[in-house]
């Protein structure tokens, strides 16, 4: 195994800057807004990683798995290859075009394969499309040390790197894509020397996950799980959130409201004032959910396709606000990070503790917009000790 | 003696005076010492005879001033507490013997008594061998800078728990738009403090120490639990909060009785004496006892080793089910178990069985009664059990179908939070609540003579204890380590107790082997993150 910084034996805490901006009508723009904001918020990082995930960017592959790929050294690539051989047919396969940046050193070889499982294979396999998917890419980053699988959703892909976030975008030639969701990432690790798979966006399948905190329950929240068989091997906090989100929204059915409910779950004293029937909701919930409510500071963007849903913690320990303008939403730490991408937005809102704000594909309604969006009545006041 | 004597030594010998506060002792042929000395500064006494009247052991007796009977003073200190001049000073009749550190003193005295008596020396309370506390070697986690820690005087801080059986997951259905859940819950109880009450039958307690506890209990919104000595009608009102205990003796289990608690617990076994049944011996079977014990006054209560209709874990299963089926279904079936070597593929055995709960009694838990032999040497501490047990059933799968209850030693809030973080959903205290009424753990329970009128059947002891006040001092107590407990959640910068359940990454351990802490499953101090 080389040195190459894939150190899983440490877990990684860091305090960082989010962004993110979503077309509620699918109209697709270039990465450098999300990169102008994002640069904006440079102080919240420290060079130690940073990256962006971007939706709708492969429309002439759609429906086709992007695999993006990292390795350190032609061994590795050749062990990955041969598993992706196996398991897929490779409709097409290229290196991820990059530009040198003097701020991003030593990377690694960064490919990108638009793969579909065989039919046959699938079939024997009995599990769907995702999962199979999903399996193939556990694999790959479990026993090939210096190969990692970093983006493997349809029609979306992520980027990341060690280096400010802006530079990353000017690595990877953002303003070449065209998407209508762009979320980023400025990462300030106090703990770990930056490592490239390290750096956020964390994703799975489609799903990408942003995060800004350190999750104090996390000994508890990676024990949960492993009962339900996830390996938290990259040791990090946005690890455990993008498995939380996956086994409660993907494999556990529940609405992405009622899931942020669970990982900001609303107090005791919130659920007694709620109306019988949702309050037996919320009770159950608590009780079923106690070991994946997420206790310490976050503040979250996530999305996968046709949606992108940011949220903080119970108390609201990290910063998070949220912009609209015509039919777009913003999510930023700050203030300053939406006006980056959207100098005059119409709305300014600071989203309530706990409080999700969700934008859907086709839906003028944002979930948790003041006044608009009060929905399942999630986040509410925090109760005063 | 002078009036410049400091006093008079409890251990008389013949013909010390007139006033020697010591009967003289019959001189035995055999050498066995007291294990206290009572000391009495007749200069100070008021004589007063309040001694004579506090001690619930008839060690003191009056002959123009106390005189002790040194065989008889078991140390409970009732006498010393009482005295209104401070006159009396109890204390351990250090024997000089020639130091050996194989033959301590406690094992000469043992050998001794056995001589004399060919029987099997008893005792009451928990183990007081100096085995090792794991407790002690583990510390607790707290927030610097990265993540914040949580005040919890200004922020809402969460104790609350449930115990019972939870399903894997919840089932959302939308019913006009809002999520309603799809999935049923069965009986859980619900604690406003992961903090419950061990059980302590009436008959080895007092009632006045039963009522002080399960009012305590009902005041703080907690639970406790009426042993296997059945449910007295002055202590139906506090029921709904109660485990009623169905052990091998079946003392008092009938339909009403498993009807009225809150929840139904089967004694399979006890922390201080696994692998055997229980004692209560007849001279603590009074009117009231036999009452709610359904036996004859004065008859011994022999609770058998094992259940006789458990013989293996399907007929646990069946006794599970028949008391799920008397209870039709409404009341979360808990097993207790001493914590013994195999203890985690035995408690995964009874939660497959159906159990809602399995409540772990360590090595060190207490008791009323017990063989010192069996007390001192069997079973495995708590630490390890809760450890190996949550992690089995999590291993399998299953740790959501049943709630961990630990109990045995746990002394503080910080064995609690440690319990807790080590995997366990509450934890159980027997001893802490008998000290708040007053117990000093003189270890004599089994002779139902404690002066505290704890573990006495007696009405001359047992009226001392007044129900209202020892509530008030066990409710204090659960309150005092529930706000500990809140203090401990915010300094690790999380503000429900369910973010440290079976949280041991933020355990370190001290001075712990290898293996002990891959047991533990906790890292060693200096480890970070
Ligand atoms: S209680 Fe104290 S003062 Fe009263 S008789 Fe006993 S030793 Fe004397
Ligand atoms: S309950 Fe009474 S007899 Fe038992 S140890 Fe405590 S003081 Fe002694």
């Amino acid at each position: 195994m080389s040195d190459s910084g894939f150190d899983r034996d440490r877990r990684s805490v860091s305090g960082c800057g989010l962004s993110g901006m979503m077309s509620l009508t699918g109209e697709r723009v270039t990465g450098e807004a999300i990169r102008d904001s994002i640069a904006i918020l440079h102080e919240r990082s420290n060079g130690l990683g940073g990256g962006f995930a971007a939706y709708g960017m492969y429309p002439h592959r759609k429906d086709q798995f992007a695999l993006h790929i990292m390795y350190y050294g032609a061994e590795a690539q050749g062990q990955a290859e041969a598993v992706l051989g196996e398991a897929f047919d490779v409709l097409h396969d290229e290196r991820i075009p990059t530009r040198p940046n003097p701020g991003v050193v030593d990377p690694p070889d960064l490919m990108r394969y638009f793969v579909l499982p065989p039919a046959g294979k699938l079939e024997e396999s009995g599990m769907s499309a995702e999962d199979y998917v999903l399996a193939r890419v556990m694999r790959v980053n479990s026993e090939i040390p210096d190969a990692f699988v970093f983006s493997s959703g349809k029609n979306m892909g992520a980027f990341k790197a060690v280096g400010y976030a802006e530079d990353i975008a000017d690595f990877f030639r953002l303003e070449e894509y065209e998407a209508y969701i762009w979320i980023a990432h400025g990462r300030f690790p106090t703990n770990t020397p930056g490592w490239w798979a390290g750096a956020h966006p964390f994703t799975l399948l489609d799903w990408a996950v942003v995060h800004n905190g350190e999750i104090s329950s996390y000994g508890i929240n990676k024990r949960y799980l492993e009962m339900f068989g996830y390996q938290c091997t990259m040791r990090t906090d946005t690890e455990v959130m993008a498995y939380l989100l996956d086994l409660l929204i993907r494999r556990h059915g529940l609405p992405v409201e009622v899931a942020c409910d669970v990982l900001a779950a609303p107090f005791w004293e919130q659920i007694e004032r709620m109306p019988e029937e949702k309050q037996r909701l919320y009770t159950m919930l608590r009780q079923v959910y106690g070991s994946a409510l997420v206790n310490g500071p976050f503040a979250i963007i996530f999305a996968r396709d046709g949606e992108m849903v940011g949220v903080n913690d119970r108390i609201k320990l990290r910063p998070l606000v949220a912009a609209r303008k015509d039919k777009w939403l913003y999510i930023s730490s700050e203030e300053a990070g939406i006006r980056g991408m959207c100098p005059e937005p119409d709305l300014v809102w600071a989203p309530r503790a706990g409080q999700p704000v969700i934008g859907r594909l086709g839906s003028d309604v944002v979930v948790g917009e003041p006044g608009v969006g009060e929905t399942a009545g999630m986040g509410q006041e925090v109760p005063s000790g | 003696m002078g009036s410049s004597s400091p006093g008079r030594e409890g251990i008389g010998r013949p013909g010390e005076g007139a006033r020697a506060s010591a009967r003289p002792r019959r001189v035995p042929a055999y050498r066995r010492s007291a294990e206290f000395r009572w000391t009495h500064d007749a200069e100070r006494c008021a004589r007063c005879k309040r001694c004579v009247q506090q001690c619930g052991f008839k060690a003191l007796s009056w002959e123009d001033g106390p005189v002790v009977d040194p065989d008889k003073c078991v140390g409970c200190h009732r006498c010393e507490t009482f005295c209104p001049q401070e006159a009396i000073a109890v204390v351990p009749n250090v024997q000089h013997y020639r130091p050996h550190p194989l033959w301590g003193q406690a094992h000469r005295q043992n050998v001794y008594l056995q001589a004399e008596t060919g029987g099997v020396l008893l005792t009451g309370m928990g183990n007081d061998l100096p085995y090792p506390i794991l407790w002690d070697h583990l510390l607790l986690d707290a927030c610097q800078v990265t993540n914040p820690s949580i005040d919890p005087l200004r922020e809402p801080m969460e104790l609350r728990s449930y115990l019972g059986r939870i399903p894997d997951k919840v089932e959302v259905k939308m019913k006009d738009g809002r999520p309603e859940p799809a999935t049923e819950m069965g009986p859980v109880l619900q604690v406003e403090t992961p903090i419950i009450f061990a059980a302590m039958s009436y008959g080895s307690i007092s009632l006045n120490a039963q009522k002080a506890i399960a009012m305590a209990a009902a005041e703080c919104g907690t639970l406790w639990n009426t042993g296997e000595g059945g449910l007295h009608e002055e202590l139906k009102p506090y029921a709904d909060r109660a485990f009623v205990q169905c052990a091998s003796g079946r003392f008092g289990v009938h339909a009403d009785y498993l009807n009225a608690g809150a929840a139904i617990e089967i004694k399979i076994g006890q922390g201080a004496k696994p692998g055997i049944g229980g004692h209560l011996p007849g001279e603590k079977v009074s009117a009231a006892v036999s009452e709610t014990r359904m036996i004859p006054v004065g008859s011994d209560a022999l609770s058998p080793a094992p259940q006789h209709d458990i013989y293996s874990i399907e007929d646990l299963k069946q006794l599970i089910f028949a008391l799920k089926e008397a209870t039709n279904y409404e009341k979360p079936v808990s097993v207790k178990i001493a914590a013994v070597h195999n203890v985690a593929a035995i408690a995964s055995g009874i939660v497959r069985a159906g159990a809602d709960m399995v409540y772990l009694d360590g090595f060190r838990g207490g008791t009323g009664a017990a063989p010192t032999i069996i007390r001192d040497h069997l079973g495995i501490p708590i630490e390890i059990a809760i450890a190996v047990v949550d992690q089995q059933l999590r291993e399998e799968g299953i740790r959501n179908r049943a709630s961990i209850v630990a109990a045995g030693g746990i002394r503080s809030s910080a064995d609690a939070a440690k319990a807790i973080a080590l995997g366990a959903d509450a934890v159980a205290v027997g001893t802490a609540a008998l000290l708040a009424l007053g117990c000093t753990l003189c270890q004599k329970c089994y002779t139902g003579k404690c002066s505290w009128g704890i573990t006495t059947q007696d009405p001359r002891l047992t009226r001392r204890l007044d129900p209202y006040v020892g509530s008030k001092r066990v409710a204090n107590l659960v309150r005092g380590w529930s706000a500990e407990l809140e203090e401990i959640l915010g300094a690790m910068g999380v503000n429900a107790v369910e973010s440290l359940r079976g949280s041991r990454e933020r355990l370190r351990a001290v001075g712990l082997d290898k293996t002990t802490l891959e047991i533990l499953g906790v890292k060693p101090a200096g480890v970070g993150a």
